[in-house]
């Protein structure tokens, strides 16, 4: 759960139903979380995979400080992170990734799986998710490959000069 | 071919030349002293992929993670290729020539940074060398895909001019597929698969993919190079090791791996040059990414496709395709020069870092806004700076093996360089942001920020100069020959010995610097008794450009 509230932290979506904790629903559509998040950050091709236990223990940690520090009262039945809302998790996630927090490289390493679970489907064959209307790259309008699985684009060009060049460009074509 | 000899208690492989890397620096050098008769062995660190297997696809495993590196470091972030043929398979394959300023540029030495040998007009006949070989070709106004032609439309509008940068592509095997970053399937892409490697293989060079070279020691009077071999999956495993001797070493890593593999030979070999590992530069680089309002660019600038729509193609093409060299003039003052070139990047490494625009501050890369930013994807378009920067990157203690410490099975790695931009190189960057708002949100256009440089530092797909050539021994790791100081038979001719940023794409000048070393390097292998000879043609058998620098080796082999 906490992980998910991480993930849905950098690409939010809209809670999954009416009692979704995990997904603060700030933002229209899936996110991360429906994207494939967790999946991808479980493959262990990434390299963060095993140690996902402590991504999720010291969020929590920092997200109790957090809360101290503002004076927020926790919801016990949650962790500490999910508790907070989509505010304090954003708050709390631009602190731990700015330039000179000490565990700033963990923190941007664990969010670039997120954000490539929804923008790329990292995790699964590309020609597949497009099939299966993967959510991130549905919404960005990835264009549709070939029968054949290759990406081609009869229709690229406004076929025509639409600038002039640099007066200075060497009959080669290089500059000066 | 190689043959064992006996060293010692020890039985190694030896041979003529090894040649470390396969990019532009490795396979030009490999190419030529083959064919000139060197028995050459290529170790390559990462894996020999065939063209049908490239894929179109983000899967991790598939070749957009086998042939590419991230290795971020502190302050700056290296893209870069790994895989036979290095950065020429990844690449985007635009090949413009270094400007006659450039050559000039002084940077913070207070003296000009380029040997006195090598001006614009020197290197021109290795230009063509290059061109020539693989091939180099103009492309037309009427194959422009769209994001290019949006490009020259807003800056002709803007009253600037904008230009068709020359390509190592075959255009009518293209489908502007947009996938040339894991590899071209479509054999469009004149890579060193299709020229350079192959003639080396065929005169009896021998390429070794997965090899990743540790260090350079002696062995009585030859080189020993050590290796590691790789695991074919998970780059983090070593599967074997060993050790190969030549009495001639080409180092042609790449600038984020040259000085790595320097450094860590200095306790056996000796002390290495001032400029190892330092000088380093990302070549000015930088992004800005716009989300084009697709009415103005219909009413503004008069675009609109067959189906109607006016843009909405930021995945269609092959990379950049048009750029304004407005500000690529000698007339200015250093730190104010560069070039602004369309570009694209795929998702992943090509949205993480962007900004939505309007979002003030440090805010604009993740979250809600971030992903409004996402849903118009199809109409963004991504503006690259090729800008002057300070040579102020350092690389400091090598990691344990490579030149990263890897953190997944493939690309991304953590490594050992610092780079903190100077007043000098942040004032270029500003002025290139500001042109770029200038032309871009005109008219209300677009609306335009530049990718944070909070994350990752800054970052590069150009990393140059980290084993620069020189004339002054105090600031420059290599002579004008690429031989490395102090250590005669050690030669560097990968982006590392470019001296400074260019503001322009760098490849065909990596790869003209290598041709034109090779002169040098084959009078070094002579006086070691290598049986080689200077003067073989294009990888093709085209000889033009060959013969037009037959006239020029007297003066390249002089010390």
């Amino acid at each position: 759960m906490t992980l998910e509230a991480f993930a849905d932290t950098f690409v939010p979506g809209e809670k999954r139903s009416p009692d979704d904790v995990a997904v603060a629903g700030a933002a229209a559509g899936p996110g991360a979380v429906e994207a494939g998040a967790i999946k991808l950050l479980e493959t262990p091709a990434t390299g963060v995979a095993d140690g996902l236990d402590d991504v999720v223990s010291t969020l929590n940690d920092h997200a109790n400080s957090y809360a101290a520090e503002h004076g927020i009262s926790l919801d016990d039945a949650v962790p500490a992170f999910v508790a907070l809302d989509y505010e304090h998790r954003s708050a709390l996630m631009r602190a731990l990734t700015a330039p000179d927090h000490p565990e700033k490289e963990f923190w941007i390493l664990t969010a670039l799986f997120c954000f490539m679970a929804f923008d790329t489907a990292a995790h699964m064959d590309t020609v597949q998710a497009m099939e299966a209307g993967h959510p991130g790259l549905q919404m960005m309008g990835f264009a549709k490959p070939d029968p054949d699985g290759l990406w081609r684009f009869p229709d690229f060009s406004y076929g025509r000069q639409l600038s002039r060049p640099h007066p200075d460009t060497t009959p080669n074509g290089d500059p000066a | 071919m190689t043959t064992a000899r006996a060293t010692g208690s020890t039985s190694a492989e030896h041979t003529d030349i090894v040649v470390i890397g396969s990019g532009f620096g490795g396979a030009i050098t490999a190419y030529h002293l083959a064919a000139g008769g060197a028995k050459v062995v290529v170790l390559e660190r990462g894996p020999w992929v065939p063209s049908d297997e490239f894929d179109h696809g983000f899967e991790l495993g598939t070749s957009s993670t086998r042939i590419f590196d991230f290795v971020a470091g502190d302050g700056m972030s290296v893209l870069g290729g790994n895989c036979v043929g290095g950065g020429s398979v990844v690449y985007f394959a635009t090949m413009p020539r270094a400007p006659h300023f450039v050559f000039e540029r002084q940077g913070s030495i207070g003296r000009r940074m380029w040997p006195s040998a090598i001006t614009r007009d020197a290197l021109e006949p290795w230009y063509d060398r290059v061109a020539e070989a693989l091939p180099i070709s103009h492309q037309t106004w009427e194959r422009v895909p769209y994001p290019g032609g949006l490009w020259a439309a807003a800056c002709n509008h803007a009253g600037r001019t904008a230009n068709l940068p020359n390509v190592a592509i075959d255009t009518s095997l293209c489908t502007n597929c947009n996938w040339m970053m894991a590899g071209c399937r479509f054999d469009a892409k004149r890579s060193l698969l299709l020229n350079y490697l192959p003639a080396a293989v065929s005169h009896g060079a021998e390429i070794r993919p997965l090899h990743e070279v540790q260090k350079i020691s002696k062995a009585d009077d030859m080189y020993r190079v050590h290796y590691n071999v790789i695991d074919d999956e998970d780059y983090r495993e070593t599967t074997g090791s060993g050790v190969i001797d030549a009495k001639i070493v080409i180092v042609a890593a790449g600038a984020g791996a040259t000085p790595v593999i320097l450094q860590r030979s200095e306790a056996e070999l000796g002390k290495m040059p001032h400029g190892v590992g330092r000088y380093f530069s990302g070549n000015g680089e930088r992004l800005n990414t716009a989300v084009i309002d697709e009415d103005k660019a219909r009413e503004v600038l008069g675009l609109s496709r067959p189906d109607g729509r006016a843009y909405e193609a930021n995945q269609i093409g092959r990379g950049p395709t048009v750029v304004t060299w407005d500000h690529v003039d000698g007339s200015l003052p250093e730190y104010s020069r560069f070039a602004l070139e369309q570009l694209y990047f795929p998702p992943g490494l090509g949205t993480i870092l962007a900004q939505a625009p309007g979002v003030e501050g440090r805010h604009g890369w993740f979250g809600p806004e971030k992903k409004e930013m996402l849903r118009h994807w199809k109409s963004w378009l991504t503006i690259f700076i090729l800008a002057e920067d300070d040579n102020e990157g350092v690389f400091g203690p090598p990691p344990p093996t490579g030149n990263a410490v890897r953190i997944s099975q493939q690309m991304l790695g953590r490594g050992a360089l610092a780079y903190e931009p100077t007043a000098n190189t942040l004032h270029c960057w500003a002025q290139a942001d500001a042109e770029i708002k200038d032309i871009l949100e005109r008219d209300g256009l677009a609306r335009v920020r530049p990718w944070t440089n909070d994350l990752v530092g800054a970052y590069t797909v150009h990393p140059l100069s980290s084993c620069r050539i020189g004339d002054d021994p105090a600031t420059s790791a290599l002579d004008h020959r690429h031989e490395l100081r102090d250590h005669p038979g050690i030669f560097v001719t990968d982006g590392s010995a470019v001296p400074c940023a260019l503001t322009v794409n760098p490849a065909l000048t990596i790869a003209a610097l290598a041709e034109r070393a090779i002169p040098g390097i084959v009078l070094a292998a002579q006086e070691r008794g290598i049986p080689v000879k200077y003067g073989a043609p294009a990888p093709d058998g085209a000889t033009s450009a060959a013969r037009a620098v037959s006239s020029l080796v007297p003066s390249l082999v002089a010390r």
